[in-house]
């Protein structure tokens, strides 16, 4: 068994940089959504803009209140009630802010399908695994005589033991990380061309999640998934994602390729997010915590919503609002001083 | 001598059959475990979902029976929460995982604490309330106007400050905190591990302190206990056990556990 690590210089390389470049899949630009409250409006999604090339996997982090799950549901285009959206949202070029709900519903679960932290709200209780597996088979069509060979199929790539005996098995009858690999295999069934994954193992014990996240990058790099990828914890993102997509307070703070976003913040929210991850073998975190507790869009400080907490901040930070610029090649940031925290 | 000991604690439970109302095997949820605590020590107790950490820290504070062994508080054994001395329910006070569900959402600050005091008087200050409630909170890093405010108006780290501020009204000697910062943002998580170790350094208070984050009880303990499926399967120095762990079972852990710094997911300890 080998493994590779480096020495802790703040973040490494996490997935080997095998992304193919083309006319992204995805293609997020401006995207706003504002959320119905009593007497008003608040805009939990603000000018977020990143895009998703195939076979890539893009991580979407940032802590409560960051928009995160907001901007994958308008992804999903399954936003609550009442929710307006602005700004782009191109799926291979396709307006879908602008596309009809019935487009919408075709879209979901063939060519982009979800995966949730609990899956176990997301499965039917009272149907079989191979039942609900092959119903999506069904109806994108597949004869009959297919239906039962692809879903032992399915749940093998899915990691599931003895597909044949667990294709009968209820969602009850699975264990956390069975349940998960079911969804998977769900998921799966109607071959997306893009896998969107919102904190798809915060519920899992820890050598699950291990084995999950495994299995998520080897189907990825398999088909050629493009894989938006949902999560609070930077060490999840820093082992799946090629690239990440930095929120706070519903705006994007940075983003940029993975290894080199961890290895060198352009941005003191990021950084201070690297500097606060509990290293496993190593006594490092309490060192400068972070003072304060995350903005959220509905209590947005003026200027820089980091501005409060931020150990760099200037009289222009707590006026002047920071435009996600270039900061460097392939890297966008969100900050007045980012060229600043890149030289250091 | 030990703050704490816990002397081979056995905790089963009763599991009946819903279909036929026949009692079956009992869940043993706890088998045998032994663990001590000195004073101004801070011990991590990690796991899996159940291996029965949270079993023993009710088991500690009385909270559930043992079927055998026992709980000892300088060297005297506890009984349930019930037939223990307002001293020995003083002395082991529990932070819990989700602060919002553990403080009541329509009190103040104030009634929270007041609570506390009421519950246990002899720990109540002499004199005026309000300056030592200020002086409480300021102890947990809030501010005096958090006071007045209901536990549905504040942010997960400020309630779980409270709740901290709470379990030290009634001045403690040892805290059991079961995955007291799981639930909170990693920024905010950060303070709250800071907060315990300088609670520790001013007050002399020892810690039981329970997660599933191999992290973060190394970022706060300075022994640390592995269990599984009811029994501890390594125990030892943090560094030692983390660093060199002699048990297979936290090297799987230990494997599994993402790092920042990890260049490679692929691999570790098959599927």
């Amino acid at each position: 068994m080998s493994r590779t690590r480096t020495p802790a210089e703040g973040a490494a390389s996490p997935v080997p940089a095998d992304a193919t470049t083309g006319d992204p899949l995805l293609e997020v630009d401006g995207l706003v959504v504002d959320l119905p409250v009593a007497g008003g409006s608040v805009r939990v999604v603000d000018r977020v803009t990143f895009d998703i090339p195939p076979a890539t996997t893009v991580g979407l982090i940032g802590e409560s209140g960051s928009g995160k799950t907001m901007t994958a549901n308008a992804v999903i285009g399954l936003l609550p009630n009442g929710a307006e959206t602005g700004g782009e949202l191109h799926w291979q070029g396709e307006d879908l802010l602008r596309a009809s709900p019935a487009r919408r519903r075709r879209l979901r679960g063939h060519e982009i399908a979800m995966i949730f932290q609990d899956p176990l709200a997301a499965l039917n209780p009272t149907q079989t695994i191979g039942r609900q597996v092959g119903e999506i088979l069904r109806r994108a069509g597949r004869p009959r005589a297919d239906v039962r060979l692809r879903v032992l199929e399915l749940l093998e790539r899915a990691g599931i033991p003895e597909p044949a005996a667990r294709m009968r098995s209820y969602p009850h009858e699975f264990s956390g990380g069975l349940r998960q690999r079911a969804m998977i295999a769900l998921a799966l069934a109607g071959s997306p061309a893009l896998l969107l994954a919102d904190e798809p193992t915060t519920a899992l014990d820890v050598t699950v999640q291990a084995r999950i996240l495994r299995l998520l990058r080897s189907i990825q790099q398999d088909q050629g998934l493009a894989m938006l990828l949902v999560s609070h914890d930077l060490r999840v993102v820093a082992h799946v994602a090629h690239q990440v997509v930095v929120m706070y307070a519903g705006r994007v703070a940075e983003r940029g390729p993975t290894t080199a976003v961890l290895a060198r913040p352009a941005h003191p929210y990021t950084r201070a997010l690297v500097e606060s991850v509990p290293a496993v073998r190593t006594r490092t975190a309490l060192a400068h915590p972070l003072p304060g507790t995350p903005a959220t869009p509905a209590n947005r400080p003026p200027g820089c919503a980091f501005h409060p907490r931020c150990p760099l901040a200037q009289d222009q930070c707590r006026t002047e609002e920071p435009e996600p610029r270039p900061v460097a090649p392939g890297r966008w940031a969100a900050c007045h001083f980012a060229e600043e925290l890149l030289q250091r | 001598m030990s703050l704490l000991e816990v002397n081979d604690l056995r905790v089963s439970f009763a599991r009946r059959n819903a279909w036929f109302r026949s009692r079956s095997a009992d869940f043993v949820a706890v088998d045998g475990v032994s663990l001590a605590v000195a004073p101004d020590e801070i011990v991590g107790l990690v796991g899996e979902s159940g291996s029965g950490k949270t079993t023993v820290a009710r088991a500690i504070v009385g909270l559930v029976r043992p079927g055998s062994g026992a709980v000892l508080l300088d060297g005297v054994p506890l009984g349930p929460v019930g037939r223990r001395t307002t001293a020995q329910q003083r002395a082991a006070q529990m932070v819990f995982q989700d602060p919002r569900s553990s403080l009541s959402p329509r009190m103040t600050v104030t009634a929270i604490i007041n609570e506390a005091w009421r519950t246990h008087p002899e720990s109540a200050p002499p004199g005026d309330r309000t300056a030592a409630l200020h002086r409480l909170l300021d102890d947990v890093g809030l501010d005096a106007s958090v006071a007045r405010h209901r536990a549905d108006e504040l942010s997960g780290g400020q309630c779980q400050r409270v709740s901290i501020a709470r379990a030290l009204a009634v001045r403690p000697r040892l805290l059991v905190c079961d995955e007291a910062v799981s639930a909170l943002d990693v920024s905010v998580q950060a303070q709250i591990l800071r907060l315990l170790v300088d609670l520790r350094e001013r007050h002399h208070l020892a810690m039981l302190f329970i997660s599933h984050d191999l992290g973060v009880v190394h970022q706060i303990a300075d022994r640390i206990a592995v269990m599984r499926r009811g029994v501890v399967v390594e125990e030892g120095r943090t560094t030692d056990v983390l660093g060199a762990p002699r048990h297979e079972y936290t090297r799987s852990l230990l494997d599994a556990a993402l790092e920042l710094s990890t260049t490679d997911a692929q691999d570790r300890s098959g599927n």
